[in-house]
């Protein structure tokens, strides 16, 4: 039996010879630093997700009907009438969610440990694209049911390309095909959504983990292991603070993998809408071009870039201002010129700026999905003016958001920062 | 003798450099149907003709919404009262006197924004984000502004308008509110869509 294997191993090998060399480099003999903790998970999370993705999405699209008319009552048929159909679409719309839940733990872990800098730059470049595609791929998943806030949601957003200034209005209708999102917007979305943007999603998760296999991992200690001490239990050659990832950091994530899938499964059973959070009430009315719902507001994942559009009170500022939020994170790389990578290592200035941006991140996310607005009644009493109020703290969020950019370049540049000493190895190598 | 060959190299700069062009131009060229193929089809530019609006029962400070070319188009028939305010709002306004001339037809660029000063119409849409506002037509103080004359209050984003759409100062919106091309075929009847003297 065993020589059944070696000779039809032989067969391939003498046909694809790249084959074993390459799965040797990517799994049993990429060398990952022994020291991962807790927010090394989310790397793999989001691949799992993507799986989930593509898998229910292909289920979904055999029962869709991607045309104005049909589109919000197949839906409802996927809920109700196909076999398992609401747990398929739950699983994808729960999905969604948790999809940047991860991404956004995941980037920030980048923050935590100076995943970005030299050299994995390349790494969080493809990254950000990664993200960007992603938010593309959110918005246009979220307009195929063609609920109302569907239908709003895309009208507002595609609205916003109307501020480039003299084809603005030309550019909406392209994007759109009418005069206002129609069946036209939605059979193209749906085109965009199932076939254009997972192709690009998946082109670049490959380049992401190609660029990163390149380079080698960071860890929490942002030693970089290939510069270490070589010769492991494995290798002479190999980073003596590595472990293959395969089977070490394989079977050390399936046990991560089980607990979310376990948090994702309660989700799904327990709480689908997760209180208009992941599904919004106004998506179970259908698409109604001449009443739109009393908020609008997207899904909880772009409502801090949202609020940075809703804070500036003119319309081609307001856009500049919401795509500078994303844009400005393509810049880590340079903006932060300190060498130490790891926050274990960085000055108290790093860690108080990186906790301000974190907390202005989840204000201006309450700000962009209505929170602050209906809060603000409840701590300054019914006669309060909700709109200077909110305008206040959400500016003010903004400006730390922002802050926190123009205060890395300055901190780093000049100097200011005092890091401590960067051990040799991983603290944990023992 | 291949050994012997001079490689002429400005020969093959401009063959490499001719083909890339050429081969770019391709691409452009090719790219365009796909490009055009996003554009309104004829089906949707048919289903935008011109709607004929019979205003002969709005009373006086009433708002009736027309579907056209799946936009609310708001025909408002305004009070001697509410056309004696609008003067009294310019220092509150953007663009008081309708110099943005992308928001209306030239025979709307008047104190009224409309060619007979009682009948406005106007493209319901809120020029921040594409919400459509709610109609405030009387003239008394409103939880959003205590000196409200009339006007238009978007829920969205709480952008307010006078009663010629004008756009107040201090709110998201950019610009007043739009008004379509259209004109009087009677004294009862308005054709939006069409400009007046123009062929349907």
């Amino acid at each position: 039996m065993a020589g059944v294997f070696a000779s039809v191993g032989n067969w391939f090998n003498e046909r694809a010879p790249g084959l074993l060399p390459f799965y040797r480099k990517h799994m049993t003999e990429y060398y990952a630093p022994k020291n991962f903790n807790f927010w090394y998970y989310f790397g793999v999370l989001a691949f799992v997700v993507l799986i989930n993705q593509i898998l229910t999405g292909i289920f979904l699209t055999m029962f869709y009907k991607p045309s104005a008319a049909e589109a919000f009552s197949s839906v409802e048929y996927i809920m109700r009438d196909v076999e398992w159909g609401w747990l398929i679409r739950y699983m994808h719309s729960t999905g969604a969610s948790l999809f940047f839940v991860v991404v956004y733990l995941h980037m920030f872990r980048g923050l935590l440990y100076g995943s970005y800098k030299k050299p994995r730059e390349l790494v969080w470049l493809i990254g950000m694209l990664i993200f960007l595609a992603l938010m593309a791929e959110a918005f246009m998943g979220y307009v195929l049911p063609w609920g109302n806030m569907s239908f709003w949601g895309a009208k507002v957003i595609i609205s916003l390309f109307g501020a480039v200034p003299l084809i603005g209005d030309t550019l909406v209708t392209w994007i759109m095909g009418d005069y206002l999102p129609a069946d036209a917007t939605l059979n193209r979305f749906f085109a965009l959504h199932v076939v254009a943007l997972p192709l690009v999603l998946l082109l670049l998760v490959v380049l992401h983990v190609f660029a990163l296999h390149e380079v080698g991992s960071n860890n929490p200690d942002g030693v970089e292991i290939k510069k270490g001490p070589k010769g492991n239990r494995w290798s002479d050659k190999a980073p003596a603070d590595g472990i293959p990832f395969h089977p070490y950091y394989t079977v050390h994530d399936l046990v991560a993998i089980g607990f979310f899938l376990l948090l994702a499964a309660f989700i799904i059973f327990f709480a689908p809408t997760f209180g208009g959070w992941f599904l919004e009430h106004d998506n179970f009315i259908p698409a109604n071009n001449l009443a739109t719902p009393e908020h609008i507001k997207p899904v909880w994942y772009f409502t801090p870039y949202y609020a940075m559009l809703r804070m500036i009170p003119a319309k081609l500022p307001g856009v500049i201002v919401m795509f500078l939020g994303i844009a400005v994170l393509f810049l880590m790389p340079w903006l932060d010129r300190t060498k130490v990578k790891s926050i274990r290592y960085r000055g108290l200035g790093y860690k108080i700026a990186l906790g301000l941006f974190a907390v202005s991140f989840v204000m201006l996310g309450a700000v962009g999905a209505g929170v602050t607005a209906e809060t603000i009644p409840v701590w300054f009493g019914a006669e309060a003016d909700v709109t200077s109020i909110e305008n206040l703290f959400g500016r003010f969020w903004t400006v730390v958001y922002f802050g926190f950019f123009l205060f890395l370049w300055i901190y780093t540049h000049f100097g200011f920062e005092k890091t401590r000493p960067v051990p040799e190895r991983v603290t944990t190598h023992e | 003798m291949a050994n012997d060959v001079v490689v002429d190299k400005g020969r093959r700069r401009f063959l490499t450099a001719t083909t890339a062009v050429v081969g770019g131009a391709g691409a452009v060229l090719a790219a365009i149907p796909f490009v055009k193929s996003w554009e309104p089809s004829e089906q949707a530019k048919a289903a935008g003709a011109p709607v004929l609006a019979d205003i002969s029962k709005i009373e006086p400070g009433q708002k009736v919404t027309f579907a056209w070319r799946g936009l609310p188009v708001f025909i408002v028939n305004r009070t001697e009262a509410q056309l004696a305010a609008l003067p009294g709002e310019d220092a509150r306004l953007k663009d008081p006197k309708s110099e943005n001339t992308d928001q209306q037809p030239d025979y709307a660029q008047n104190e009224y924004r409309s060619i007979k000063p009682e009948w406005l119409v106007l493209i319901g849409i809120c020029t921040h984000l594409g919400c459509v506002p709610d109609f405030f037509g009387d003239i008394k103080p409103e939880p959003f502004d205590p000196n409200w004359k009339g006007g238009f209050y978007c829920p969205c984003h709480k952008s307010r308008f006078d009663i010629a759409g004008r756009v107040f100062d201090g709110v998201p919106a950019p610009s007043n509110l739009a008004v379509p091309a259209y004109h009087f075929v009677d004294d009862t009847h308005i054709l939006i869509g069409v400009n007046p003297g123009e062929k349907a």
